[in-house]
């Protein structure tokens, strides 16, 4: 079983071409460690059925020499998919009980591609959150613990909001997850989780079907157990979808040549407003020795300034905030999910909202509202329009002399579930991921150490738009070269 | 910015979301926290900058004129709290 | 300013301001955003998309032929495109707005600035300027009528696409409003963007009324919205004008509110759900991006725009020699003119615009059907005219053929034929009744002759008499003279 389960999705993908084992046994497999790992609360609905029937399909398909791309791979999704006749909540109550006639276009591409859904996945609430805690299934735990240190015993945040998604993961309760990133809700968890998670190209993967947080930020992306998967997956979900009008259409690059390309030659940027005061010695220790992998494989590492980097994390919370308030009036408990009922329609409205969204969705919702209302709109909203056009043009300045970028994904590792911490501080985890959802541009975190605690540590590389080729190159280079093996002490075995 | 109590009553009515007396002082002063935090942009000069409103570049795509969709009432009703024969149900209305 | 569209007051005039916001539904076949059918009159629901009913996750896809509608009507209104506008979002609650918020054009509509001549019953013409013109979604339906405690909703509007054209405060006069609407549907349908149809509402008005004294600062406003027929739209601004001079001369001040139109009592009135001060947050949605039109694409459909009322009505001037009046109710419509047009064809055009004008819209209008149900058909009525100006029958025996024409659906000739309608032009025929007169009236021949020459026309009357008004009047009075100067 436990060899099922400690192979990449490339692996599994040869192992079943070559008939070592079957589509079902895999899947079995995976449904045996989701149940397994049930105490890490990452999967809020199984769909055990499903996968068991795809199974048996992929496994008819490899029999006749029809194998698909992601032929019998077990993908578990998160809740943020909306996925036909499959409840569909965002961790929300006001979602509660929905079940999409549809499937979300990133998902269907999956389960073209031959991949096997296993069920879905806990997040935070509409994706807002850093922790997974806003969930209104409860938080996520992550399967890595402290080996030491003021941790140690305590149960840890996979981060948010993929944090179900990267939980499950690193407990290999599925082999791959499409997570959402509006300020760096894959990179973070797959970071605190010891995963690669990429955030491609605004618009690379269709947003349709996905349940809206901030539209002009949020893209899906793959998380997964390296760099080669995730190439893999990326050239599965992405593609021009005409439901979607930000959706490109110009040809992702060829991710699988690019992993074997080499940085030689390549420049990296080393933005020097990335260090903060409060960073972990460890993780600013982190960073120099990726620089110096990135150097030893042949590649120039310069400092470069991106000097609007401090504005980005407010600039993200006044559009995000803005975006989410418009795009959540529709959850009103007319149409589908929860309803409290009130004497008027006003009444019906506001208890319902009052209700099914969290403290946290209120107060985005909230700050929202309020910066795009009459009189604070242009000191607010257009400030911060203004303020990501210059984040914009720092990167696009950058661009021109560097092929890339190497930052720390966090600030920090995982932090314990439950620790106090107002929303500002919290807010603080997307610092080093917020800038490239602003700028529309990918990136990618790849684990890349342990921190004395045992937990892991993440670099996350940034290209310009289009080049996630350059995220595939820089990244195989920076993985192979941390050797990162380790595996979570909660993962399934 | 700080804002008091009663503009966190108006923007929670403009939203739509109950508040109760309690979690209003809670939100007064989360709020004011947030966009005490946010003004710091104030430090930059952005007056010749023209705001953004597209991440792409891209124009817009169109679709062609033709009818692809609808034409399926129990689909688009079968999450409804409430319905009754093919409408959607909702406390009266006064106009 | 126009003296005569002033209000006389218990004390002094007052002048109106009329501004009006026209929602013309583009003639479509899918939504704005969406493939789901814009057609009316579906069962509830039926024309609904996941898209339309705000699904989590669905998103808004622009059709091209409802950005092709709007550019076209711009153009016939004489306005400025826009090669770059924005899609806003209008954030609100209600029942039927699914997503929240209304997609919209707020800071940078499609179409700019232009204008619309308008005729006025006295024949005098006014140019009302159009602010702007830009897209945006339909909503729902609520309907309130179908139980004693809850609103139904049916979704099947929501997301048609509509043109939002907003005239400057330009008019001054319920008659002002009136034309400028009848107008303004001349050119959509024209163009054929919008149908036009009122009662199905593809075109609705929202009117902002205000009085003041003449030349004072504008007054308050008040803004009475969705009334759907031409009729509605006078009275309400009737009601509303006289409403606001009753308390302002009582010295009284207007409220700025929205107002409904009660279409029994003819009266406005104000809604009884006080809306909160709105305050719609707009802000581009970023699920769109920019419209950018090509400045090429634009110069294309300019150049293949067809006919529009206003050159259509020069063109009926100039080509057929007709006064600026019955130009102008010509060219009201596509169909009235091409009506005309295959009717005048090689006939007298004036006499044929005459006819038209006067008998058959007249008749028309007194069997209450439109022209394209007429008994008579175009050719038809050019044959009339035709056996009119070639004598054939007199402009009196034409109107009894016309009647008959109208009851039986028959063409002139047959009529003509069958009644013996059939004016007497045979000179020996019409000598033989000219000698009769002349016979039993010798006592008036010697008296005329004696230089009484008003008697001429008692001879002629006496002959066209005799002859059952089939004689021809012309020759008639021709031998006639020759007769009686013996």
């Amino acid at each position: 079983m436990s060899e099922l389960l400690s192979m990449t999705a490339v692996a599994a993908r040869a192992g079943l071409a070559q008939k070592a084992f079957s589509a079902r046994e895999l899947t079995e497999a995976y449904l045996k460690a989701a149940d397994d790992t049930a105490a890490l609360n990452v999967y809020v609905a199984m769909t055990a059925d499903k996968a068991r029937a795809m199974a048996d399909a992929s496994d008819a398909r490899l029999a006749k020499g029809d194998a698909r791309p992601l032929e019998g791979i077990p993908i578990g999704i998160k809740d943020m998919f909306c996925t036909e006749g499959v409840e569909t909540t965002a961790s929300s109550r006001i979602l509660k009980g929905f079940v999409p006639r549809y499937e979300s276009t990133v998902t269907a591409r999956l389960w073209d591609a031959g991949g096997v859904m296993l069920g879905k996945l806990n997040c935070d609430e509409f994706a807002m959150g850093s922790a997974n805690e806003t969930s209104a299934f409860g938080a996520a735990v992550n399967p890595w613990q402290a080996t030491s240190g003021a941790l140690k015993g305590k149960a840890l945040t996979p981060g948010g909001s993929s944090g179900g998604s990267a939980a499950a993961m690193a407990a290999r309760a599925c082999l791959l997850a499409p997570g959402t990133d509006t300020g760096g809700s894959i990179r973070q968890p797959a970071a605190l989780c010891g995963l690669v998670g990429l955030k491609p190209t605004y618009g690379r993967c269709s947003r349709r079907g996905i349940v809206a947080f901030a539209s002009s930020l949020d893209q899906a992306g793959p998380i997964t157990r390296d760099v080669a998967d995730c190439a893999l997956m990326l050239t599965a979900m992405a593609g021009h979808d005409a439901g979607d009008s930000t959706s490109l259409s110009a040809p992702l690059p060829d991710l699988e040549s690019a992993l074997t390309a080499g940085v030689k030659g390549m420049r990296i940027g080393i933005p020097d407003e990335y260090t903060l005061d409060s960073m972990n010695a460890e993780i600013i220790a982190l960073w120099q020795q990726g620089r110096a992998w990135l150097e030893d494989a042949g590649a120039q590492c310069v400092s470069v300034s991106l000097p609007h980097t401090r504005y980005a994390l407010p600039t993200y919370y006044i559009i995000a905030p803005a975006e989410a308030s418009s795009n959540l009036a529709r959850y009103d408990g007319v149409r589908y999910g929860q309803r409290v009922d009130g004497a008027t329609l006003d009444e019906m409205y506001a208890k319902t909202r009052g209700a099914g969204f969290g403290d946290e969705v209120k107060r985005r919702v909230l700050i929202g509202t309020y910066v795009l209302s009459a009189g604070y709109y242009d000191a607010y909203y257009i400030k911060a329009q203004q303020v990501r056009r210059l984040i914009q043009d720092d990167f696009a300045k950058v661009f021109q002399d560097v092929d890339a970028l190497l930052t720390p994904s966090t600030p920090t590792p995982a932090f314990a579930l439950g620790a106090e911490m107002d929303a500002l501080t919290m807010y603080l985890n997307d610092v080093f991921t917020v800038p490239a959802n602003l700028a529309g541009i990918p990136a990618i975190s790849v684990p890349a150490g342990l921190s004395s605690e045992g937990l892991p540590l993440g670099l996350q590389l940034i290209a310009p738009a289009m080049r996630e080729d350059q995220l595939m190159r820089g990244g195989a280079v920076l993985e192979k070269a941390a050797g990162f093996t380790h595996i979570a002490k909660g993962a399934a075995a | 910015m700080s804002i008091d109590k009663q503009t966190v009553a108006r923007i929670a009515h403009l939203a739509r979301i109950a508040v109760d007396d309690g979690a209003q002082e809670r939100l007064k002063a989360e709020l004011s926290g947030i966009l005490a935090w946010v003004e710091q942009l104030n430090e930059l000069d952005t007056s010749h900058v023209a705001p953004l409103t597209s991440v792409t570049g891209h124009a817009l795509p169109m679709r062609e004129d033709a009818v692809s969709d609808g034409g399926d009432a129990d689909t688009i009703l079968a999450n409804a709290p409430e319905k009754a024969a093919d409408f959607f149900v909702v406390p009266k209305v006064i106009e | 300013m126009n003296d005569n569209t002033l209000i006389e007051g218990k004390n002094g005039q007052w002048e109106v301001v009329i501004g009006l916001e026209v929602h013309a539904q583009v003639s479509s076949q899918a939504k704005l955003f969406s493939g789901a059918s814009a057609a009316f009159g579906a069962s509830a629901n039926a024309h609904v998309s996941m898209v339309d009913a705000a699904m989590p996750g669905m998103l808004p896809v622009i059709n091209r032929y409802c950005v092709e509608q709007a550019v076209r009507t711009g153009l016939g209104l004489n306005a400025e495109i826009n090669l770059v506008s924005i899609f806003d979002r209008k954030n609100y609650f209600y029942a039927d707005l699914p997503q929240g918020y209304q997609i919209s054009q707020y800071k940078q509509p499609i179409v700019g600035e232009g204008s619309i001549s308008i005729t006025l019953p006295d024949g005098t013409s006014r140019d009302i300027g159009i602010e702007r013109l830009h897209l945006e979604q339909d909503a729902g339906k609520s309907l309130h009528d179908q139980h004693p405690s809850k609103s139904y909703i049916d979704l099947n509007r929501s997301g048609v696409a509509l043109m939002e054209i907003v005239s400057r405060p330009d008019m001054r006069s319920a008659d002002e409003a009136a034309a400028y609407v009848s107008k303004l549907r001349a050119i959509l349908r024209f163009l054929g963007t919008c149908d036009g149809n009122m009662e199905q509402g593809s075109l609705r008005a929202d009117c902002n009324v205000s009085v003041r004294r003449p030349g004072a600062e504008l007054g308050t406003r008040t803004e009475t919205k969705n009334l759907n027929s031409i009729r509605f739209i006078a009275q309400a601004i009737n009601s509303e004008v006289a409403r606001q001079v009753q308390i302002l001369e009582n010295g009284g001040t207007i409220e700025q509110e929205t107002r409904l139109f009660d279409t029994s009592t003819g009266q406005t009135r104000t809604m009884r759900s006080k809306e909160d001060a709105h305050d719609y947050r707009y802000f581009p949605d970023p699920d769109l991006l920019p419209l950018n039109l090509e400045a090429a694409w634009v110069e294309d459909l300019r150049k293949n725009l067809p006919e529009l009322p206003d050159a259509l009505r020069a063109r009926l001037m100039e080509q057929y020699g007709l006064s600026a009046y019955d130009a102008s109710l010509i060219s009201e419509d596509r169909n009235t003119a091409a009506y005309y047009e295959k009717a005048a064809a090689g006939q007298d055009a004036k006499l044929v615009a005459n006819w038209m004008v006067v008998e058959l819209f007249g008749a028309l209008n007194k069997m209450g059907i439109t022209l394209e149900e007429s008994p008579v058909k175009a050719e038809e009525l050019g044959q009339l005219v035709a056996r009119i100006s070639d004598g054939t029958i007199s402009g009196r025996i034409a109107k009894d053929v016309f009647a008959l024409m109208l009851e039986s659906g028959k063409d002139a000739d047959a009529i003509i034929e069958e009644q013996g309608f059939q004016q007497v032009s045979d000179s020996g025929a019409i000598e033989e009744m000219i000698d009769k007169v002349l016979t039993e009236n010798a006592d008036k021949v010697a008296e005329y002759q004696g230089g009484k020459d008003k008697l001429f026309g008692f001879f002629v009357g006496q002959v066209m008499k005799a002859s059952q008004g089939q004689a021809n009047p012309a020759v008639v009075n021709d031998l006639l003279k020759k007769k009686l100067q013996k």
